[in-house]
C-alpha cells in the first residue's frame, strides 16, 4: 500500500487516455448488464414457475377451448388441490399497439393457485362485488398511467361481438412478491365474461391450472387427467407449468440466441480495445521501468505496480454497472409491451465485476511479464 | 408553467447542440474525403503513419468495425422478418376479415357475406368463370421441432382447392396438391424441414385426425412456406369451429388497380360489416411488432457500442498526436498551417474508420440468406425467415463508420493544430 501514490500518479499521467479507457470499460459492463437483462427477460416464463402447479391446454390447438364441466371431474383425482379456469381475452387499449395479457379469471380459486400475486384485501372484495370488475398488475398500471377507481375500455373481437368495447371498473392492483413477477395482467371476472359472449361460447374455457399436493405426484396426475379426457370431444394435454412455460420460450427461437451471441461479440471487442490501450501505456514507460528496476524495486513490485493501475481502472470502470442499474428501468418502460419487464438482477452485477476484475488482470499480465523479464541495460538503451 | 418552460428552453437547447453536431460531422466526413485535394499535406504520410503505429489502428479498426457489423446484422434481421411476411402479400390481392379485426386469428366471416363479395366489381375470374376468392380458416397446432424435440406452434391454414391460383408465387415442388374432402396435407418449404414428420409420405396426427403429408410447396421465402395447408372444410371440422365460418378470405383482382373500387364495393354495402385491406398491407402490419423489437433492441446495443468504438478511436487517436508531437511541430515549423494539420489527421480517421467499415460489413456478409425461425406474436406461431442484408443497409454501415471515426479524430486533431511549435519541439 506505500506505493499507492506512485501507482496514482502513474494513472493520472494521461487525463485524457485514462478517461477514455474507464469510459470504454464502463461501457462494455453497461452493455454486458444490458445483454445479461435481455437474455434474462427471454428466458423469464421458465424462471418464475411454481413446481406445484399444473397446465391443462386443449390437446388439438393451444387456441382451441374446453367444456367448463371438466372442473368437477379434475377435482375428484387424489393429490389435486385447487382448480383454477382462464380465458384468453384477447383485446387492446385504444390501439392494436397497446397489447397486454387480459385474463378472464375464476375469483374464486385465483388467490390460492396464484399465491405469488397479491391484491390487498379491500380491493379484491371490492373486485368480487363488482361484476365489470377488474383487478390490474402494478406495471400495466403504470404504463398506461391507470388509478383504482379509472373505468377503462378494452376492445376485442374474439368474441362475436363485433367493434364494441368492453368497460372495466379498475377495482385493484396486484404486485407479484418476487421483483421477476409478471405484473402485466389484466384480470376480469368470469361472470361478466359468460353473460356477454354468445351462445356457442358460453362454458368454454381456454385452460386450467391446478394446484397439486406433492409435486412429485405431477406425472400421475397428468396421466389421470389426459387419459379420463381420451376420447371426450376435446382431449386434453396436461403439462407442469414449467414444461408449459418453456414450451413458450424455445419457441422464441434464434432471437435470444442471436442477440446474446452478437452481445458477446461485442463485448470481448470492446473489452479487447481496452485491454490494448492499457497494455499500450506500460509499454511507453518501458524506460521509466527500467529506471526504477535499476535502483533496487524488485520484478514483483513493478508487475504490482502494472496490475495495481489496470485493477484500478478495471474498478472504477464498474461505473457502468451502476450507470445500468439507473438505466434499465428506463429502458424496460420504454419497451413495454415488447418485451416482459426488464430485471437487474444481483447475479448479473456480480459477474459484470468479476469479468471487469478478469479483464484488468488479463491486461496487465502481459506488459506486466513483459517489464519483469526485461534486462535493464536493454530497456535503458531504447530510448 | 415553470417545468414547461424549462423543458422547452432545455430541448432548444439540445437541438441546437444536435444541429451543431451534426454539422460538424458531416463537415468532418467532407473535409475528411477532401483532404486529399485540399490539403498540401502528402497522404503519403498518413499512410506511412498507419503502418508505423499498426497495432494501434487495428484496435480501432477492429472496434469501428464490430459496431458496423452489429449494426448492419441488426437492422438485416428486421429486413427480413419484414421481407417475410411482405412477400406473403400480392398486390394483386385483397384480404377481408370481419371488421376491427387486427390478425386473421380472430373473428370469423361468414360464408353468405364471401358469396356477397364474389360478385363485387374488379373480382377477377378463372377461365370457367369461377371467382378467384380463396376462404380460409387458420389455427395452431404443436408440432415437435427437429432441433429440440419439443413442441412448437404451427400455424395451420385451410384453404379453398383454388388457392393456388390466387397466391400465384406458390408453386408445388414435391408431391401434389392435397384432394379436397381428404385428411391430407400440403406443407411449406421451411415447415417440411424445421419440424418432425413433415415429409411427403408421412402421417402425422392432430386433431384425432391422421394426416397424410401429399405435397410440399414453396411459397419464395414468404411467411407460408411456414405454414401446413389443408382443405378448409376439414380444418374447420377437426377444430370443432363452426361450418362455413371461415377466418379471412383472400379475393385476386383483376388488377391492383381495381382495389380501391373492390373496397368501396364492400365498404358501401349495408349486408357487409368487414374489413378490407391490400394483402401486401395486412402482412407488413403483422411484422410490425417483431420489426419493432429487434431494431430497438439492436439499436441500443449499437448505440452502446458506437460510443465504445468512438472511446477506442480516439484513444488511438490522441496517442498518434501525442507521439507524433514533434512531427507535427515539425511540420508546422516547416510551414504547413494548422489547417493542413487538422485536415491531414481527419483524412487519417477517415481512412481507419472506412477501412473499419469495409471489414465489418464484408465479415457480415455471410448471414446474407442465412434462415432463422422466431415466434410471430400476431399468431402464436413459429416463423422461419432469414437475415437480408441489401446494399442500402451496407451504405448505412459506412455511414456510421464514418461518423463514429470523424467523432474520434476530430478533437485530437485539432489539439495537435492547436499545441505551440515551440513547446513541442522541446518536447522529448
Amino acid at each position: 500500500m506505500k506505493y499507492s501514490r506512485l501507482i496514482f500518479a502513474n494513472l493520472f499521467r494521461k487525463k485524457a487516455r485514462l478517461i477514455l479507457t474507464i469510459g470504454s470499460f464502463a461501457v462494455a459492463l453497461f452493455l454486458f448488464a444490458f445483454l445479461g437483462v435481455v437474455n434474462d427477460a427471454f428466458g423469464r416464463g421458465a424462471a418464475v414457475v411454481s413446481a406445484n402447479r399444473l397446465v391443462i391446454t386443449n390437446r388439438t390447438s393451444i387456441i382451441n377451448t374446453m367444456p367448463l364441466s371438466y372442473r368437477d371431474q379434475i377435482l375428484r383425482i387424489h393429490g389435486v388441490k385447487y382448480v383454477t379456469f382462464d380465458n384468453w381475452f384477447g383485446g387492446v387499449y385504444q390501439d392494436p399497439k397497446n397489447f397486454f395479457p387480459q385474463f378472464v379469471i375464476d375469483p374464486e380459486n385465483q388467490r390460492q393457485v396464484f399465491p405469488e400475486f397479491k391484491v390487498p384485501d379491500d380491493q379484491w372484495n371490492a373486485f368480487l362485488k363488482d361484476r365489470q370488475g377488474a383487478i390490474v398488475g402494478a406495471s400495466t398500471m403504470q404504463r398506461f398511467g391507470w388509478k383504482i377507481g379509472d373505468r377503462v375500455p378494452i376492445k376485442t373481437t374474439l368474441y362475436g361481438l363485433g367493434d364494441k368495447s368492453w368497460e372495466f371498473n379498475i377495482d385493484g392492483v396486484y404486485h407479484g412478491s418476487k421483483p421477476e413477477d409478471d405484473e402485466t395482467q389484466f384480470w376480469l371476472q368470469w361472470d361478466y365474461f359468460e353473460e356477454s359472449v354468445p351462445e356457442g361460447i358460453k362454458g368454454q374455457i381456454g385452460w386450467y391450472t391446478l394446484q397439486i399436493d406433492n409435486p412429485d405426484d405431477a406425472p400421475r396426475i397428468a396421466k389421470t387427467i389426459d387419459d379420463m379426457f381420451m376420447n371426450a370431444p376435446d382431449e386434453t394435454r396436461t403439462q407442469t407449468e414449467s414444461a408449459f412455460a418453456a414450451s413458450w420460450v424455445k419457441q422464441f427461437g434464434n432471437i435470444k440466441f442471436l442477440i446474446v451471441t452478437i452481445g458477446t461479440v461485442v463485448f470481448f471487442t470492446l473489452l479487447l480495445v481496452t485491454g490494448n490501450t492499457m497494455a499500450i501505456s506500460v509499454r511507453e514507460r518501458t524506460p521509466e521501468l527500467a529506471v526504477l528496476k535499476a535502483i533496487g524495486f524488485s520484478d514483483r513490485t513493478i508487475l504490482g505496480f502494472i496490475l495495481g493501475e489496470s485493477l484500478v481502472i478495471a474498478i472504477i470502470g464498474c461505473v457502468g454497472l451502476l450507470l445500468a442499474f439507473a438505466a434499465v428501468p428506463v429502458l424496460s418502460r420504454a419497451m413495454a409491451g415488447l418485451l416482459p419487464s426488464l430485471l437487474i438482477t444481483p447475479q448479473v452485477i456480480v459477474m459484470g465485476v468479476l469479468a471487469a476484475l478478469a479483464v484488468g488482470v488479463a491486461a496487465a499480465i502481459l506488459p506486466g511479464f513483459g517489464a519483469m523479464r526485461m534486462r535493464v541495460v536493454d530497456a535503458l538503451r531504447r530510448v | 408553467m415553470a417545468t414547461k418552460l424549462i423543458g422547452g428552453v432545455l430541448i432548444t437547447i439540445l437541438a441546437i447542440v444536435a444541429l451543431l453536431l451534426i454539422l460538424i460531422v458531416v463537415g468532418g466526413i467532407l473535409a475528411g474525403l477532401l483532404a486529399p485535394f485540399i490539403g498540401s499535406v502528402p497522404i503519403s504520410y498518413n499512410f506511412r503513419s498507419i503502418r508505423a503505429r499498426w497495432t494501434s489502428t487495428i484496435v480501432a479498426i477492429l472496434g469501428i468495425a464490430g459496431t458496423v457489423g452489429v449494426f448492419v446484422a441488426m437492422l438485416s434481421l428486421a429486413r427480413g422478418f419484414r421481407a417475410t411476411l411482405v412477400a406473403s402479400g400480392s398486390p394483386g390481392n385483397a384480404l377481408i376479415m370481419r371488421a376491427g379485426s387486427t390478425t386473421e386469428m380472430m373473428g370469423g366471416i361468414t360464408l353468405d357475406s364471401v358469396k356477397l363479395v364474389e360478385d363485387k366489381p374488379g373480382v377477377a375470374r378463372s377461365v370457367s368463370g369461377q371467382p378467384l376468392v380463396t376462404h380460409e380458416v387458420v389455427g395452431v397446432i404443436p408440432i415437435p421441432l427437429i432441433s429440440t424435440g419439443t413442441d412448437a406452434n404451427v400455424q395451420v391454414r385451410g384453404v379453398s382447392s383454388n388457392v393456388l391460383d390466387i397466391r400465384k408465387f406458390v408453386k408445388i415442388v414435391q408431391g401434389r396438391m392435397f384432394t379436397p374432402g381428404l385428411d391430407e396435407l400440403l406443407v411449406g418449404s421451411n415447415a417440411s424441414k424445421t419440424y418432425e414428420g413433415l415429409t411427403v409420405g408421412n402421417t402425422v396426427n392432430f386433431g384425432g385426425g391422421h394426416w397424410k403429408v401429399v405435397g410440399v410447396f414453396d411459397a419464395g421465402g414468404s411467411s407460408f412456406d411456414s405454414e401446413v395447408w389443408c382443405d378448409e372444410a376439414i380444418l374447420n371440422e377437426v377444430l370443432k369451429r363452426p361450418a362455413n365460418i371461415f377466418q379471412s378470405a383472400t379475393i385476386h383482382l383483376t388488377s391492383p388497380a381495381a382495389f380501391q373500387q373492390f373496397k368501396d364495393a364492400i365498404t358501401s354495402d349495408p349486408q357487409l360489416n368487414l374489413e378490407v385491406e391490400r394483402e401486401v398491407d395486412y402482412y407488413a402490419n403483422q411484422s410490425s411488432t417483431m420489426t419493432e423489437l429487434i431494431t430497438v433492441l439492436g439499436g441500443i446495443v449499437a448505440a452502446i457500442m458506437a460510443i465504445g468504438a468512438i472511446f477506442g478511436a480516439l484513444n488511438t487517436m490522441y496517442s498518434a498526436v501525442s507521439e507524433r508531437g514533434r512531427e507535427i511541430a515539425t511540420m508546422r515549423a516547416l510551414g504547413f498551417s494548422s489547417w493542413n494539420v487538422i485536415l491531414s489527421f481527419l483524412f487519417e480517421a477517415v481512412i481507419i474508420s472506412f477501412i473499419a467499415a469495409i471489414i465489418g460489413c464484408l465479415a457480415v456478409l455471410p448471414l446474407n440468406g442465412l434462415t432463422t425461425n422466431t415466434m410471430n406474436f400476431q399468431t402464436f406461431s413459429n416463423l422461419a425467415f432469414a437475415f437480408k442484408i441489401t446494399f442500402d443497409l451496407l451504405l448505412m454501415g459506412v455511414v456510421f463508420a464514418l461518423v463514429m471515426g470523424v467523432l474520434g479524430g476530430l478533437l485530437p486533431a485539432v489539439r495537435a493544430a492547436v499545441r505551440p511549435v515551440a513547446v513541442s519541439l522541446r518536447e522529448l
